[in-house]
């Protein structure tokens, strides 16, 4: 079978499960499934970009994606003014000296001379300045935290549509990429795959501990959004004519009272899903212009040169391609988009929860929708987004009616049968794995494997 | 006279809330780094299951710890868990040599590159955290029983007259132990037997090990075997000293991957250097030294703060850092690394 | 038929034929040396003789019987050792380890036969705590040709041993080699010193772009002018 059969097959494929789902169960089930399908697939252009494109390794999908998160609500929060004015000046200072502490260690890096001299003056700098930096850094904290801490307690945002997060995200993400990326390319591969580990695991302790900035673990909920509310939808009166309109013949059949009780139900659940249906617009908006880039790119000089990199480092070197830029470059670019995913997942959920970010969710089956869709194919990656998002989150309602099924053997108040039932769900891990390691062992392309064009 | 007190007092400090949670969690660390560099020196992949063997090693100690515990056997003032562990490591052992079965031995033979191995890994660490959460749940889970305490504060003050002060774990005398033991015997195994020697010679140049006529397939098993003790007691110490929770143990990777290449990967005596390397820093740069300096210190001199460098959510930004130095200024690390 | 033989021998890595159908042999108490420009498949033919490529035709004897179907592993078993050009220590361990390393597979008491190696190399004694990878060239050469005859072989295969070592050292190598001949070993060489080598081979193999070119006693080649004049510069 072809690529191009095989993807249609398999889109038809996940079109159809969608349907059924809709059908079956609702279709507010559905579409809320459809679009995390999107960011998943828009995640997963990301990690492919990295992996299948140039082979790195990036085992911090979690770190970017809350980045881009924190992005949402830096950009969208109202600014608390309160905050702001008790700690302007404190934390100008503080900014200052933080500047002057990372410029002051460049500048001690840049003219002294490798050795225990430079070492100690380096430490010296850090260790000044970082305490100089505390000085004024901590009272301002402990005055932004005390306004109102049930309701504030952080400087909030910029008060800007939620929509010009998912590119602020994406700048954030980038400008870590760029940090270690600097430090860690070019080093063996596995090292890259432990130091953004590491970086992730930083990025959410930040966003959980530093509380002025993020409002940490108290989170930050009823975030703006880039559609309509549902509520003002029900009671606007074109969105009644809608929805009138498209239940029409329904509503015929029924008499004045009951048509009356029909309608409002019908408005109640249309505006739910027209909310759906316009995210969905917009996500599928990104995916389609990240998915073309992605295209274009991998099909440019460009995208040849990263393969070819990828494929014989030593070689591609030796031909004058600056393997490590390359890598940099292309590992700024794949967080970017992660980070522009994981801004939009934020926005949808419409808040922030720090604690929500858990390796196995966000960084391990981004990898398995990766692997599993086909490394370096881009349409892989997209596919692979839809299915195994999909396979995640029915295997839990499925996993949880099997083992009943199974179980149904034993007495209803078993003990041994309520463990089961009750731990059910996490046998996905499980099967997630197994999905990972047949389609590593037995089709190592993918589902859709890469072209390789012949001549 | 009080000057001296007020010396010894500060001393206390450092040894209750520095030394011996350091050490303690340093050997932890330090047996959890060794199975990784061990792994990597032989199989040559960084393997990113071993926290969750680690889990799972646990766990089964833990479930036979239950049984016991429901049977009356107990060993007294020791964790019963001690009782249990061997069942715990048989279960490892056949955990490892499994996954290596049907998971990593076809892509030895098949002589795959580094990562494609480590994604295996991957795989195998969400069936093995996905095993380990079906059976006894994403939950806090606590086995220990016995002692609590080898030295209790109170009885430490009133043997001492010192206001401050000193209390050791028995959880905490048994890591130290335990890794002692563990670690010599350890030693005497790759310095002493003919497996071990096999193993270091595999690790150094496997062309030359096979040329030798050590056996491939057997050099990976012993190391299995070896990883999966190595994961189990590691575990079960951790979860006695805090407790016992799957995503804590999948937590600790990023630190013991930190101590493994801070040591030196592949270098086992590295990969102990590098555990408490690790393990001291994180306790050091999170404690609040304020008492101390209150004691060391003039009245007039005293400190407003807590005098805290980091809060200790941040102890993975710790290893962390320094995993980033020493890629920096010595990316094999502090003892050259690669060989076992 | 010789002790060990590798008879018509075709094959390589994957890809195109190195050998096309050579014939290397060596008998007991002998030394065979096989030089030849680069790229000849000196080293491929050797490594045919070990079991490290797939052969596509002929056979390798060994003792009058076909191992062909043996692993390497099961070669060196048999009585055949080896010492690669490159890497041939153990860096990490002692001196004593890699000869301890080099009896791996037997059973007995190895004493005695780390004494022999001991008195053919006097420095290893000297040396026997140090890390391999601690010592210079020459001497790391002596541990991986110690570590091979740690298996008491009946057959003892070299690539090139003189590579990078000074001159002295080399002589001091041939030497010793030559004292390994009088235990009755069979030896067999690659090298790229061709002339020295040939001084002290009992059989020279002339190897062209896999195939037989010259095959002669040492003298008999050195003395052959077309040899001269093509393998050993004039």
């Amino acid at each position: 079978m072809t690529n191009t059969r095989k993807t249609q097959l398999a889109f038809a494929t996940i079109a159809g499960l969608l349907l059924i789902i809709g059908f079956a169960q609702s279709w507010n089930v559905s579409l809320g499934i459809l679009n995390l399908c999107l960011i998943s697939a828009v995640m997963a252009l990301g990690v492919n970009m990295q992996w299948g494109y140039a082979g790195l390794l990036n085992v911090g999908v979690m770190g970017f994606a809350a980045l881009g998160g924190v992005s949402a609500v830096l950009v969208s929060q109202a600014p608390v003014v309160e905050a702001w004015n008790a700690s302007w000046g404190r934390m100008l200072i503080a900014a200052i000296c933080f500047a002057g502490t990372v410029a002051g260690a460049i500048f001690t890096y840049r003219k002294l001379a490798p050795g225990r001299n430079r070492n100690l003056a380096l430490t010296l700098v850090i260790v000044v300045g970082l305490a100089l930096t505390r000085i004024f850094l901590d009272p301002a904290i402990s005055s932004i935290e005390a306004i109102e801490p049930a309701k504030t307690g952080f400087l909030g945002g910029m008060g800007l549509p939620i929509i010009l997060s998912w590119i602020f995200g994406g700048v954030v993400a980038a400008g870590i990429a760029w940090c270690i990326g600097k430090v860690a390319l070019g080093l063996r591969a596995d090292y890259l795959a432990i130091a953004t580990l590491g970086i992730s695991e930083i990025i959410i302790a930040v966003l959980k501990n530093e509380d002025w900035l993020t409002r940490g673990v108290k989170n930050v909920t009823g975030l703006s959004r880039p559609v309509p509310y549902e509520i003002d939808l029900q009671t606007s009166p074109w969105f009644i004519d809608l929805i009138r309109w498209w239940h029409g013949s329904t509503l015929d059949r029924l008499t004045d009272d009951a048509q009356q009780q029909a309608l409002k139900q019908f408005v109640i659940d249309g505006s739910s899903i027209f909310v759906k249906l316009c995210y969905t617009g917009l996500f599928a908006t990104v995916l389609v212009i990240v998915l073309w880039l992605s295209v274009r790119a991998l099909n440019s000089p460009w995208g040849r040169m990263m393969r070819a990199i990828r494929d014989n480092e030593i070689a591609a070197g030796a031909m004058g391609k600056d393997v490590t830029r390359r890598h940099l470059e292309i590992f700024i670019i794949g967080s970017a988009v992660i980070g522009v995913a994981g801004a939009m997942l934020t926005t949808l959920d419409g808040q922030f929860t720090p604690t929500s970010y858990q390796p196995l969710r966000f960084t391990f089956l981004i990898w398995v929708m990766v692997i599993v869709g086909g490394s370096g194919n881009n349409m892989g990656s997209v596919l692979g987004g839809f299915l195994i998002w999909l396979v995640w989150i029915e295997a839990e309602p499925v996993g949880v009616w099997l083992m009943q099924v199974g179980t149904g053997w034993l007495d209803e108040s078993s003990a041994l049968r309520m463990h089961l039932i009750e731990n059910a769900q996490h046998m996905r891990l499980f099967f997630m794995g197994l999905v990972l390691l047949l389609v590593l062992r037995f089709s190592p392309g993918g589902i859709l494997p890469e072209v390789v064009r012949k001549r | 006279m009080e000057a001296l007190t007020d010396l010894v007092s500060a001393l206390v400090l450092i040894l209750n809330f520095i030394v011996v949670p350091g050490l303690s969690y340093g050997s932890q660390l330090a047996l959890g780094a060794l199975g990784i560099t061990l792994v990597f020196g032989i199989l040559r992949f960084a393997n990113f299951a071993h926290g969750d063997t680690m889990a799972f090693g646990t766990m089964t100690t833990i479930l036979v710890t239950w049984w016991l515990q429901a049977q009356g056997i107990s060993l007294g003032p020791l964790p019963t868990a001690l009782l249990a562990l061997p069942v715990g490591i048989l279960f490892t052992v056949l955990l490892l040599v499994i996954t290596d079965k049907t998971v990593y031995r076809y892509y030895r033979h098949h002589k795959a590159v580094p990562v494609t191995f480590m994604i295996a890994s991957m795989g195998v660490m969400f069936m093995t955290n996905g095993i380990v959460r079906f059976v006894i749940g994403p939950n806090d889970q606590r086995f220990l029983d016995g002692e609590r305490f080898i030295v209790r504060a109170r009885d430490f003050k009133a043997m001492t007259g010192l206001d401050e002060g000193l209390s050791i774990k028995v959880s905490q005398g048994l890591t130290i132990v335990i890794a002692i033991i563990l670690v010599a015997l350890l030693f005497w195994f790759l310095q002493k037997t003919r497996t071990g020697k096999a193993m270091r010679a595999y690790s150094d140049n496997e062309d030359l090990a096979l040329l030798s006529g050590v056996d491939p397939d057997r050099v990976v098993l012993v190391t299995w075997i070896i990883t999966a003790i190595l994961a189990t007691i590691a575990g079960t110490l951790y979860g006695l000293d805090k407790s016992f929770k799957p995503f804590t143990y999948l937590q600790l990777l990023l630190p013991m991957f930190a101590a493994a290449i801070v040591g030196g990967i592949g270098n086992p005596i590295g990969a102990i250097l590098g555990g408490y390397v690790i393990a001291f820093s994180e306790v050091m740069v999170t404690y609040a030294y304020k008492k101390v300096f209150i004691y060391l210190l003039p009245q007039s001199l005293e400190p407003e703060g807590l005098m805290q460098l980091l809060s200790t959510d941040y102890k993975f930004a710790v290893s962390f850092v320094i995993l980033v130095l020493v890629l920096l200024v010595r990316p094999t690390g502090i003892l050259r690394g690669k060989v076992l | 038929m010789s002790f060990l033989s590798g008879v018509d021998m075709v094959g390589g890595y994957g890809g195109a034929d190195i050998l096309k159908g050579c014939t290397i042999e060596v008998d007991e108490g002998e030394i065979a040396v096989i030089v030849g420009p680069n790229g000849a498949g000196k080293s491929t033919a050797m490594k045919a003789l070990l079991g490290m490529l797939d052969l596509k035709q002929g056979e390798i004897r060994f003792r009058g019987k076909d191992i062909s179907g043996l692993t390497p592993q099961d070669r060196i078993a048999e009585g055949i050792a080896f010492v690669p050009q490159t890497n041939n220590v153990f860096t990490s361990m002692t001196v004593y380890e890699n000869l301890e390393m080099g009896a791996f597979l037997r059973d007995d008491d190895i004493s005695a036969t780390v004494e022999q190696i001991y008195e053919l190399f006097p420095i290893l004694a000297e040396k026997r705590g140090q890390l391999a990878g601690e010592l210079s060239g020459g001497q790391r050469q002596q541990v991986a040709v110690a570590r091979a005859l740690m298996s008491q072989p009946e057959v003892l295969m070299l690539d090139e041993p003189t590579a990078g070592v000074s001159p002295i050292v080399m002589d001091e190598l041939f030497d010793r080699i030559l004292e390994v001949r009088e235990a009755g070993v069979a030896i067999l060489m690659v090298e790229q010193n061709a002339r020295q080598a040939l001084h002290i081979a009992d059989r020279g193999y002339v190897l062209v772009i896999g195939e037989n070119r010259h095959t002669d006693t040492g003298a008999a080649l050195l003395a052959d002018p077309e040899v001269r004049r093509s393998f050993l510069g004039g």
